[in-house]
C-alpha cells in the first residue's frame, strides 16, 4: 500500500482521509475468486443474489400452477406448496433483494460514487460475501435434507414453525433456515459497516453529502436501518433455535400435540411476532430505499433534467427511515392488541406516506416538461413509479385497522405487497443494471431482448397482480393449498386463477430472456465506450472503463458541483460532470 | 418493545445531530464550482468510527434482547432467577479490565505492556467467573429449559460473552502486533480500538445486570404509574 500524491486546489477542503492504494492481489484466486476489490464482491453478490432468485422464480411456478390448476400436477403436494411459499418468500425477501440492492449495487456504486478508491475495509468486506454464499448454501442444503425445507410460512410464526404438523418443523429444514438467517445477519453487518464507514470518511474532497447522488442516499440511509432492524431478527432466530434444539420456551406456550403434553411452557409466541416485525417492517423500506434513490438518478440522467426538489428528496429518505421502525404492528393487527396501540399504528403508517408522497411527486416533477429519452432504463423506472403509487394505494386501505382485520389473511394483500415490494423494486433492480451494465462489462445489452423483456414483464406483472386484488376481495383466503367448496366466495375465480398462472409464467419465460442477454452481450453487445448515458456522476468518469483496482488512477477525483446538472442554460453540452469546475450556474452566478 | 425503541431514540439523536453538521439546509443546486466548508469537518479515523458503528449493532442486539425479555416477564407470572454474588466480582473484573485497556492505549513503553495484560487477565476471569456463575445456577436447579427467566439469563450473558471472546481475539492480534512492530504509532491505533470495544461491552453489561436484576420492569412498571 503506498501514499498517493494529493491535488492542492486552493477551492476545495482538506482531504479528511489520505489517499491509499487499496492491497492489491496477487494471483488469479485473489483477484477473481477471495478478491477484496468492491466490484468483484459485488458481481459475486449480484451473481449469487440473482442465481438464488431464479430458484425462488421457479418456486413461484409451482406454487401458481398449484393454485391455476388444482390437483392436475401429483408432486405439490400440501406439504411441498407450504415449503414454495415459504423458500420463495424468504429467498425473495432477504436473499434475493436485500442482497442485490445493497451487497451489489452497494458495493459497486458506493466507492465510485463517493469518489473513492474501494471500501475501507476490503478484507472485511471479502468475507461478508463469502458469509452470505455460505447463508446460501445452508438455505439450499434444506432442499435437500430429510423432510425438506421449512413449511413455516416465510414469518416462521412458533409454534407452529417448531412443530411436528408443519414441514421441516421437527426435522432439519427449521434448523438450516435459522442457521442460515443467523449466517446472512452476521456477513451483511460485514458488509453493511463497510457501506456506513465508506460514506461517511472516504468520500473525495467537495463530495458533501449534500452533492451525493440520491443512489448513495438511499443505500446509506437503508444501510443504516438494516444494521438496526436485523439483529431483531438475529435475536428471533437464536431463540426459535434454542427452542427447537435445546428445550427452551422462549416463544413456546403450554402446548398439547397429538393428546400428549409437550415440555414447552411459559413463553410467548407474541414477543416472536414482535421481534420479527420489528426487523420485517424496516425491511420494506430496506429494500425501497435503494429502489428510490437509484430510480431518481435513472429517471435524472434518462429525463436529462435535475432532479427535482433534492434536499426535500434528502429529507424523505431520512424520515422514512426513521419513521419505519414505529409501524411494525401494522403487521399484526389480526394478532389482536389494545385499540389504542392499533391507533397508534394505524397513525404513523398513514403518515409515513407523506414523504413517500413526497418522493413520488418529485420524481413526476422531474419528468414534467423533460427532454425524456425511452431509453430501457427510463422504462423500467417508469414501470416503477406506476407500479409503486398502485401497490402504495393499497398499502392506505391495508393500514387501517378496520379494512386490514376482514382483508388480511386473503389474496389482496399477496396483491399489494407484491406490487410494492415484487415488482417495484424488481423494476429498479432490472432498470439498474440495463443502466450500469456497460459501466461493469464496457458492452451495452441488447436492446430488442430489452424491449421484449421490459413489455412482458410490464404487462405481465399487471396481468398477475390486477386480478389477485379482485381473487381476495371476493374472499380467497391465501397461503391454501386448495380453497374446496367456493361457495363462501362471491364470485367464482377457478378461471382467474389460471389465467394468473398462465401470465406468472410468461413473465417468468421473460426472465430467461433477460438473463440470456446479460451473458449473450457479454461478447457481442455493442461496445459502451465512456459514459454512454451522458451521465453527470462520478462512477462514469474513472480513467478506464470497466473501472480497474482503485478506480481512478494516480489522482482522486475533485468535486465541484452536485450530481444532477442536466440541460444547464449555456453549458456546451447538456451535462455537466461533477467534476467540471464550470461553468457556474446562472443562478450561481447570479447570487455570486 | 420499550427498550428497543429507547435506544434507537438515542440512536436517532447522534444520528439528527450528525445531519444537522451536514448543511441539510443547504441549496447544493445553486453551490457548483464552490465548497461547503460547513459539511466538511474533520472525523474519527475509519477503524474508529466502524468500531463505534458496531458497538451500535451489538447495543442493538442487547436492546432487542431486553425488549424481549421485560416483554416475557409483563406477560407471564415470572420468578427472577436470583444471582450469586459472584456476579459483582465479576462486574468489578470487567470494570477493572476496561480500565486497564483504556491506560494501556494511553501509555507508553514498558507500562503499556503491564496494563495491556492486566486488561487481558481481567477480562479472561470474567469469562471464566461467569462461567462459575452458569454452573451454580444449573446446580441450584435453575437450568437452560427449567424457566424462560433461566433461558434469557443464559442466552443474554452467553451472547455478551461471545462478544467478548470475540473481543480477545482482537487482543491477542494486538499482542502478536506488539511483539511483530516497533513503531509506537501502529502499536497504539489498536489498542485503543479494544478499549472502545471494552467500554461499549461493560456499558452493555451494566445495562443488562440492571435488567437481569429485574430493575428494567420496575422502572417501567413506575412510568406506567406515573403516565396514568
Amino acid at each position: 500500500m503506498a501514499d498517493l500524491p494529493h491535488d492542492t486546489d486552493p477551492q476545495l477542503p482538506p482531504a479528511e482521509v489520505a489517499d491509499v492504494m487499496p492491497p492489491h492481489a496477487h494471483g488469479w484466486w485473489s483477484h477473481y475468486v477471495f478478491s477484496q476489490d468492491a466490484k468483484y464482491i459485488a458481481i459475486q453478490y449480484a451473481a449469487t443474489a440473482i442465481a438464488i432468485g431464479f430458484v425462488a422464480l421457479v418456486l413461484s411456478w409451482m406454487m401458481r400452477l398449484q393454485l391455476g390448476f388444482p390437483g392436475l400436477f401429483d408432486f405439490i403436494t400440501p406439504d411441498a406448496y407450504y415449503q414454495f411459499i415459504t423458500m420463495h418468500g424468504m429467498i425473495m425477501v432477504v436473499y434475493l433483494l436485500t442482497a442485490l440492492f445493497l451487497g451489489g449495487f452497494g458495493n459497486y456504486l458506493i466507492p465510485l460514487m463517493v469518489g473513492a478508491r474501494d471500501m475501507v475495509f476490503p478484507f472485511v468486506n471479502m468475507l461478508s460475501y463469502w458469509i452470505y454464499l455460505a447463508a446460501v448454501l445452508v438455505l439450499v442444503a434444506s432442499f435437500f435434507a430429510p423432510g425438506g425445507p421449512t413449511g413455516a410460512g416465510w414469518t416462521l410464526y412458533p409454534p407452529q414453525a417448531i412443530l411436528s404438523g408443519t414441514p421441516g418443523g421437527q426435522q432439519a429444514g427449521i434448523v438450516l433456515m435459522l442457521l442460515s438467517l443467523i449466517l446472512f445477519i452476521i456477513g451483511f453487518t460485514m458488509g453493511g459497516l463497510n457501506y456506513v464507514v465508506t460514506v461517511l470518511q472516504a468520500r473525495t474532497r467537495g463530495m458533501t453529502m449534500m452533492r451525493l447522488p440520491l443512489t448513495v442516499w438511499g443505500i446509506f440511509t437503508a444501510t443504516v436501518m438494516a444494521l438496526l432492524a436485523f439483529p431483531a431478527l438475529l435475536v428471533a432466530s437464536i431463540m426459535m433455535l434454542f427452542d427447537r434444539l435445546l428445550g427452551t420456551s422462549f416463544f413456546m406456550p403450554s402446548l398439547v400435540e397429538l393428546g400428549e403434553h409437550l415440555s414447552y411452557g411459559g413463553g410467548s409466541p407474541i414477543a416472536f411476532q414482535h421481534l420479527f416485525w420489528f426487523f420485517g417492517h424496516p425491511e420494506v423500506y430496506i429494500v425501497a430505499l435503494p429502489a428510490f434513490g437509484i430510480v431518481s438518478d435513472l429517471l435524472s440522467v434518462h429525463a436529462r433534467k435535475n432532479i427535482f426538489g433534492y434536499r426535500m428528496m434528502v429529507w424523505a429518505i431520512v424520515g422514512i427511515g426513521a419513521l419505519s421502525f414505529i409501524v411494525w404492528a401494522h403487521h399484526m393487527y389480526v394478532s389482536g392488541m389494545h385499540p389504542y396501540f392499533g391507533f397508534f399504528f394505524a397513525t404513523t403508517t398513514l403518515i409515513i406516506a407523506v414523504p413517500t408522497a413526497i418522493k413520488v411527486y418529485n420524481w413526476v416533477l422531474t419528468l414534467w416538461k423533460a427532454d425524456i429519452h425511452l431509453t430501457l432504463p427510463m422504462l423500467f423506472a417508469l414501470g416503477f413509479i406506476v407500479t409503486f403509487v398502485n401497490g402504495g394505494l393499497t398499502g392506505l386501505f391495508l393500514g387501517n385497522v378496520v379494512v386490514d382485520v376482514p382483508l388480511s389473511d386473503t389474496m389482496f394483500v399477496v396483491a399489494h405487497f407484491h406490487m410494492v415490494m415484487g415488482v417495484a423494486p424488481i423494476m429498479v433492480i432490472l432498470g439498474a443494471i440495463y443502466h450500469w451494465y456497460p459501466l461493469a462489462t464496457g458492452r451495452m445489452l441488447n436492446q430488442t431482448m430489452g424491449h421484449i423483456h421490459f413489455w412482458v414483464t410490464f404487462i405481465g406483472a399487471y396481468a398477475i397482480f390486477f386480478p389477485m386484488h379482485y381473487v381476495g376481495l371476493v374472499g380467497v383466503p391465501r397461503r391454501y393449498y386448495e380453497i374446496g367448496d367456493p361457495s363462501f366466495m362471491t364470485a367464482p375465480v377457478d378461471g382467474l386463477n389460471a389465467f394468473i398462472t398462465v401470465a406468472a409464467l410468461t413473465v417468468g419465460a421473460a426472465q430467461m430472456v433477460f438473463l440470456f442477454n446479460l451473458v449473450w452481450s457479454l461478447r457481442h453487445g455493442r461496445a459502451a465506450g465512456h459514459n454512454p448515458w451522458r451521465a453527470t456522476t462520478l462512477e462514469w468518469l474513472t480513467p478506464v472503463v470497466p473501472p480497474e483496482h482503485g478506480n481512478w488512477g494516480a489522482k482522486l477525483p475533485l468535486v465541484y458541483r452536485w450530481a444532477y446538472d442536466y440541460s444547464l442554460p449555456g453549458a456546451p453540452e447538456d451535462y455537466v460532470v461533477q467534476t467540471d469546475p464550470g461553468p457556474k450556474s446562472p443562478a450561481a452566478a447570479e447570487r455570486l | 418493545m420499550t427498550v428497543i425503541l429507547t435506544f434507537l431514540a438515542s440512536i436517532a439523536m447522534i444520528a439528527g445531530w450528525w445531519l444537522s453538521r451536514q448543511g441539510l439546509m443547504s441549496k447544493p443546486w445553486l453551490e457548483s464550482g464552490a465548497p461547503l466548508p460547513q459539511a466538511e469537518l474533520p472525523s474519527p479515523p475509519p477503524h474508529r468510527l466502524g468500531t463505534a458503528v458496531f458497538l451500535a449493532v451489538v447495543g442493538g442486539l442487547f436492546a432487542m434482547l431486553g425488549s424481549a425479555f421485560v416483554m416475557q416477564i409483563d406477560e407471564t407470572p415470572w420468578q427472577l432467577v436470583p444471582l450469586p454474588d459472584l456476579v459483582w466480582f465479576n462486574t468489578a473484573l470487567l470494570l477493572l479490565s476496561s480500565l486497564s485497556l483504556h491506560v494501556a492505549g494511553r501509555s507508553r513503553g514498558h507500562s503499556t505492556h503491564i496494563w495491556l495484560a492486566l486488561g487481558s487477565v481481567t477480562a479472561l476471569g470474567f469469562m471464566v467467573g461467569q462461567v462459575q456463575i452458569w454452573t451454580t445456577l444449573t446446580d441450584n436447579g435453575y437450568g437452560l429449559s427449567e424457566a424462560p427467566a433461566a433461558s434469557f439469563f443464559y442466552l443474554i450473558t452467553g451472547l455478551h460473552g461471545l462478544h467478548i471472546l470475540g473481543g480477545l481475539v482482537a487482543l491477542a492480534l494486538v499482542w502478536f502486533r506488539l511483539a511483530q512492530s516497533d513503531d509506537p504509532k501502529t502499536k497504539q491505533a489498536p489498542i485503543g480500538l479494544c478499549a472502545l470495544y471494552w467500554h461499549g461491552l461493560l456499558v452493555i453489561w451494566l445495562l443488562l445486570l440492571a435488567l437481569l436484576l429485574g430493575l428494567g420492569n420496575e422502572f417501567l412498571a413506575m412510568c406506567r404509574s406515573v403516565l396514568t
